[in-house]
């Protein structure tokens, strides 16, 4: 049963099913847990309020001046693509959803939404908050979906080194933090780099910012142990933006298979 | 039955819908979404060895597995992994609740400590043999905390059958 489970998915009708039934009696339980929260919140102090007004009241003069400019660069941009001929960006579909609670289980990072297969969540979908990626939704309930952290540790995400265009693939290593795996021990990678989504998977959108290299080891033999942390709030992020692409990715181009000569 | 095997206190028999609805509240309370605070006690694990201590007819490793199922489904976690620890520690209780029974409830909560360890135990080698990582040894306090309620647990669940009929006071009831 385990193995159908952890191996081949095929459990998920029951899982599904079950779930459903069992929906009332987890919100049942989360009351309490919800009240707590709340009541902590209430008596949040004032100062604390305040700081974070004036620091969005910054945050909000520091974006109109960008603003100001985007209706412009925006006008530029469709000129400068349409002379170049290029393909639309991807078009996104985004959903923001809360985080209800994080998942009991101890053995994965994971959150669970309060956005379903009922909003049009599906598998696979990226997570995001306002800093960077979040996670990925890897189950999805009709009124709840399940959101694997990037700090889990079989979540991988295929990310490119913003500064050299290096390309690699960031896991989970535990502790809040990330490892970016199978890079050369020589690869031009230091620590302050950010990386960002790839966008080779079909899956993320491509320039997401990831995570920031904190350490970069190279006295291992063939590959260097890079230690990132993520950008984003993973894991204390309460509102978070699931993304999808608005039309489904390009099929994977299957060459055909060679005719044996003879 | 007796509270245990040495005292000469006589209790009136269980009701098997109140073990039933026990073991419900236990779910209910496992559902409570604590996230990854430690030390909080396994009700489910916990209220299973108790009823199957205390009446091994009523709660065995069919109660286990259907209530590990549930758990799974409701943490998350993988389908069956709760079901399989739950398996094992019925059967582990259903077996020394026979010895376990002759003691105190102070010193039965030793003895039900092992047990409950044991099904952490079989939770992490099953999820590490799927590539998980290690929770941290504070995972382990859960079980400590689900030992110490034990005597707590004993009254409380008890209660329903310390409940004599009329009162007399000749009568050992």
């Amino acid at each position: 049963m385990l193995v159908a489970d952890l191996h081949f998915r095929y459990l998920e009708v029951v899982r599904q099913t079950l779930s459903v039934v069992l929906y009332p009696v987890e919100m049942a339980a989360a009351t309490p847990a919800e009240f707590v929260s709340n009541a902590s919140k209430y008596f949040a102090t004032l100062i604390k309020v305040q700081r974070e007004n004036r620091e969005m009241r910054r945050k909000a003069l520091a974006d109109a001046e960008r603003l100001l400019r985007q209706t412009d660069l925006e006008q530029e941009n469709k000129r400068l693509r349409g002379l170049m001929a290029m393909s639309e960006r991807i078009s996104v579909t985004s959903v923001a959803a809360d985080v209800l609670y994080e998942a009991r289980d101890v053995f994965s990072r994971k959150v669970i939404v309060d956005h379903g297969s009922q909003q049009d969540v599906t598998a696979g979908q990226v997570v995001v908050d306002e800093l960077g990626v979040v996670g990925q939704v890897t189950r999805v309930y009709p009124i709840q979906s399940e959101v694997t952290l990037l700090t889990d540790k079989a979540q991988a995400v295929p990310v490119r080194v913003e500064r050299t265009g290096q390309r690699g693939v960031v896991y989970g290593a535990g502790e809040g933090m990330l490892e970016l795996r199978y890079l050369l021990a020589n690869a031009d990678v230091q620590p302050g780099d950010r990386l960002v989504t790839s966008g080779l998977d079909g899956l993320f959108l491509p320039g997401l910012p990831v995570a920031r290299v904190v350490s970069v080891n190279r006295e291992l033999q063939a590959f260097a142990q890079i230690v990132c942390e993520p950008v984003a709030r993973v894991g204390h992020a309460a509102q978070v933006l699931i993304l999808g692409r608005a039309q489904p990715a390009p099929e994977r181009q299957v060459p055909p298979p060679a005719t044996p000569k003879d | 039955m007796q509270p245990t095997h040495r005292s000469r206190r006589i209790l009136r028999p269980v009701r098997i819908w109140f073990v039933f609805l026990s073991l419900f509240v236990a779910l209910l309370l496992s559902y409570i979404p604590t996230g990854q605070l430690p030390g909080v006690p396994d009700w489910v694990a916990l209220l299973l060895a108790f009823w199957s201590v205390r009446e091994r007819q009523v709660v065995g490793m069919g109660t286990g597995f259907v209530f590990g199922v549930l758990v799974d489904i409701g943490h998350g976690a993988a389908m069956g992994q709760h079901a399989l620890a739950y398996v094992l520690l019925t059967y582990a209780a259903n077996a020394v609740s026979r010895r376990v029974l002759w003691f105190a409830p102070v010193q039965q909560s030793v003895q039900i400590l092992p047990l409950l360890l044991g099904v952490q135990l079989v939770m992490v080698v099953v999820r590490m043999l799927a590539g998980a990582e290690f929770p941290g040894w504070g995972y382990f306090l859960s079980s400590v905390s689900g030992a110490l309620l034990w005597l707590p647990l004993h009254f409380v669940l008890l209660l329903p059958q310390f409940q004599p009929e009329e009162r007399d006071d000749n009568r050992p009831i």
